[in-house]
């Protein structure tokens, strides 16, 4: 058997992994894991500009890939730079392994140079850690952290490792496990039959049902199967910010994205439905509104592989806990057993009429339909942008986002044909996400279209990541919706404050966004008219191996609606323009 | 309610703090908690009481069950059980008191592990009822120090918490 150095066991086990990027940061406590890679890894290694950014790139590479994101951060700040990262991919469910320095075993509780109690400040955000105590140890624990961060519900793990466990000089047998078994870990693999019966039953005796369906179908590979399931019984589907592609948003059954900012049909369409099957979602507060008026009529019908997902928040009339591709496959198949063998299917006079009245809700406020913005200024509409990018990109583009106003209008108005299209931090709201993350989707995807949807606020929390995207020539596009403001912070302060702007806006001094991307090497863009608008689009997007900034000024009074009201609110309860309410 | 939790976990470092980190992250209550090593030195048992609606105790059993370093969790409130708190408890004793104090013990089937000059530790084990009511009994101007071990449990007859 072969001999190798704790450090080498790590650059080894990663490659026996099959892990295409690592992104991380050097320091003291990881110097001899560097080393290793330095001297015999193949692994690309993306050094960022901040921790935070690695774990915001590889956890992009994750959600447009499926495939674990790599992090190797030092000891102390290191480590606690990759929180805010580590956090954002807990809160959506991202498999992650975060590799962290630590300083030396017999130093650790003495307060030295560079610790931080790395297990412990990680503790809240993590679906597992791992303290190395010793170098044998190294080749399970890695296979261990994949296995639990990529299975069941996914969720990033961290391996703490002190930096004497990694020294050059002591070797060991390392042998790469095929597979590991924990007795304490066993995700559930298969529905309950007697449930998904059931359940298939109330959803086809339904006359008013709403498929609601989250990020759960796209991390668990089920949304041709989903797509399937809808167009079969031709019922309606919506989507939450997690889940926008996991059915195709171009299908006549899309009734857009639900929730806080969700269309207005959505919206409608659950508050007043029968039967709701919701999958791979959660029932979050920024989806329900206020939860003891939610959806009155409706029997809830909840599918998740995590089952303190399931009633939670809002109580399941049938609980299932299960992988959504096998749940799904399986109530695919109760669906024509049904009809094969006892003649039930959905009423079809039922669900038309139904549609009548999604329709109408549609007609009436669709963001689709027509604009439900003004379009009287001269000041290019935050929406448009997303349109013409819609169109410029023909739908194909790999979309990440920053938080704010742009997230909302990008959410709406891009329509995502296709799972793991859409990319941005939704349970976290971090902001600074979008770029770094747009770095790990370009890395997967080099021959695709990758656009970063941010604000002047956002970009600016990751801007150094400019800097990583020279030395490694990744040519995204950088679409800054810039309206001067912390534009969502600025529209609670319009709505619930008066109009008090409390340090909302940054008096002038932002910076040049063209000059800056040129001092790093990039192409920057100003675009100021609706007219310059798509010729820059089409611009920026034939520029295939550069990174364009577009710094792009939008009307800064522009609010997203429909905007659900809280509190007390119902799902059906909603501001539709700043002065038109349901 | 008042439930009686009993789980299995890996007797690993960290894994104590996952479970109590938990209780704080999620702002569920833990009136009790003991652990120890099990005949399997790979394995503790940790047994916590706490209290809620059905819901909540619902969410604590699967948040529990979630972590990864917990095999097995129980509920010992749901069936018969047997759920014992040892006790310790300083008590000031002197002069008439002494045979009051005394007899109260054996009332309670407790006993008298250390005597000073001016006190009694008594050593008492029972339900946590049994041993508030020593404390009633003995009354608050006499107790000097309590120190409580939380309670454990076991299911009755032949049900066994084991992997
Ligand atoms: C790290 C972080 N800090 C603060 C917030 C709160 N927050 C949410 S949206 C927002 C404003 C974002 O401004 P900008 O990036 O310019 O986007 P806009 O809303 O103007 O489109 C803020 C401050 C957050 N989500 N993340
Ligand atoms: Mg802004």
């Amino acid at each position: 058997m072969e001999l190798l150095s704790g450090g080498e066991m790590v650059a080894r086990a990663l490659e026996d992994e099959g892990v295409e990027f690592i992104f991380g940061y050097p320091g003291g406590a990881v110097l001899h894991i560097y080393d290793a890679l330095h001297k015999n890894c193949h692994i690309p290694h993306i050094l960022v500009r901040h921790e935070q950014a690695a774990t915001h790139a590889a956890d992009g590479y994750t959600r447009s890939t499926g495939r674990t994101g790599v992090v190797l951060v030092t000891s102390g700040p290191g480590a606690t730079n990759a929180i805010t990262g580590i956090a954002t991919a807990y809160m959506d469910s991202i498999p992650m392994v975060v590799l962290s320095g630590q300083v030396q075993s017999h130093l650790i509780g003495e307060d030295a140079f560079q610790e931080t109690d790395m297990v412990g400040i990680s503790r809240p955000i993590v679906k597992h850690s791992f303290m190395v105590k010793c170098a044998e140890d190294i080749p399970v624990m890695i296979k261990k952290a994949f296995h639990i961060a990529a299975s069941g519900r996914p969720g990033p793990v961290v391996i703490d490792i002190p930096k004497d466990i990694t020294r050059p000089d002591e070797k060991f047998e390392y042998k790469y496990p095929d597979s590991v078994k924990l007795r304490s870990y066993s995700p559930s693999t298969r529905g309950h039959t007697g449930q998904i019966k059931k359940a298939v039953r109330a959803l086809v005796a339904a006359k008013r049902p709403v498929i609601y369906a989250g990020g759960g179908v796209i991390q668990g590979g089920g949304s041709e199967l989903l797509t399937e399931l809808a167009r079969k019984l031709n019922y309606p589907v919506t989507n939450t910010l997690m889940g926008l592609g996991c059915f195709p948003a171009t299908d006549e059954r899309f009734i857009g994205m639900l929730g806080m900012h969700g269309f207005y049909e959505a919206n409608m369409a659950m508050h007043e439905s029968d039967v709701i099957l919701g999958i791979g979602v959660r029932f979050d507060d920024r989806v329900t509104n206020t939860l003891n008026k939610f959806c009155p009529d409706a029997t809830i019908i909840h599918v998740d592989i995590d089952p303190t997902s399931i009633s939670k928040t809002i109580a399941a009339d049938i609980p299932i806990v299960g992988p959504v591709d096998s749940v799904l496959t399986d109530m695919l198949n109760q669906v024509d057993s049904l009809r094969e063998k006892e003649e039930v299917e959905p009423d079809a006079a039922a669900i038309e009429r139904w549609w009548q009245r999604i329709n109408e809700w549609r007609a009436n406020h669709g963001l689709w339909n027509e604009p439900q913005y003004s379009q009287d200024s001269e000041q290019i509409k935050p929406q448009q942008v997303i349109e013409t990018l819609y169109q410029v990109t023909k739908g194909e583009a790999y979309v990440t986002s920053d938080v704010g106003q742009h997230q909302m209008f990008a959410a709406q108005y891009y329509r995502f044909d296709e799972p793991r299209r859409w990319i941005n931090s939704g349970g976290l709201g971090t902001m600074g996400f979008g770029f770094p993350a747009a770095m790990g989707v370009k890395l997967a995807h080099p021959d695709r279209d990758v656009v970063c949807i941010t604000g002047e606020g956002s970009i600016q929390m990751n801007i150094q990541e400019m800097s990583t995207c020279t030395q490694y020539d990744i040519p995204v596009v950088i679409i800054n919706m810039n309206n001067g403001y912390l534009g969502m912070v600025k529209q609670w302060q319009d709505m619930q404050y008066e109009g008090r702007h409390s340090q909302s806006t940054y008096q002038d001094s932002l910076p040049d966004f063209v000059k800056l991307a040129e001092a790093y090497g990039h192409v920057g863009m100003r675009v100021d008219t609706l007219q310059e608008l798509e010729p820059a689009l089409r611009k920026a997007l034939s520029m295939k191996d550069k990174l364009v900034f577009m710094d792009i000024y939008v009307d800064p009074a522009e609010h997203v609606y429909p905007m659900q009201i809280a509190p007390n609110g119902s799902m059906a309860d909603m501001w539709l323009s700043k002065t038109e309410r349901t | 309610m008042r439930r009686i939790l009993s789980l299995l976990m890996e007797n690993e470092p960290g894994a104590l703090s996952r479970v109590v980190g938990l209780f704080a992250q999620r702002g569920y209550n833990i009136d009790s908690l003991n652990v120890a090593e099990t005949e399997d030195v790979t394995l503790s048992r940790l047994t916590l009481t706490t209290h809620g609606d059905d819901r909540k105790i619902e969410q604590i059993t699967k948040q529990l069950n979630k972590l990864v370093d917990v095999v097995k969790v129980v509920d010992l409130t749901e069936g018969a059980h047997i759920e014992r708190d040892l006790m310790l408890v300083k008590v000031r004793a002197s002069g008439s008191q002494r045979e009051e104090i005394k007899r109260t013990t054996d009332i309670f089937r407790g006993q008298v592990i250390d005597v000073g000059a001016t006190l009694y530790t008594i050593q008492l084990l029972g339900t946590r009822d049994k041993l508030d009511a020593f404390l009633k009994a003995v009354g608050e101007a006499q107790i000097i120090e309590v120190v409580r071990t939380g309670v454990s449990g076991i299911a009755r007859g032949e049900k066994v918490l084991s992997l």
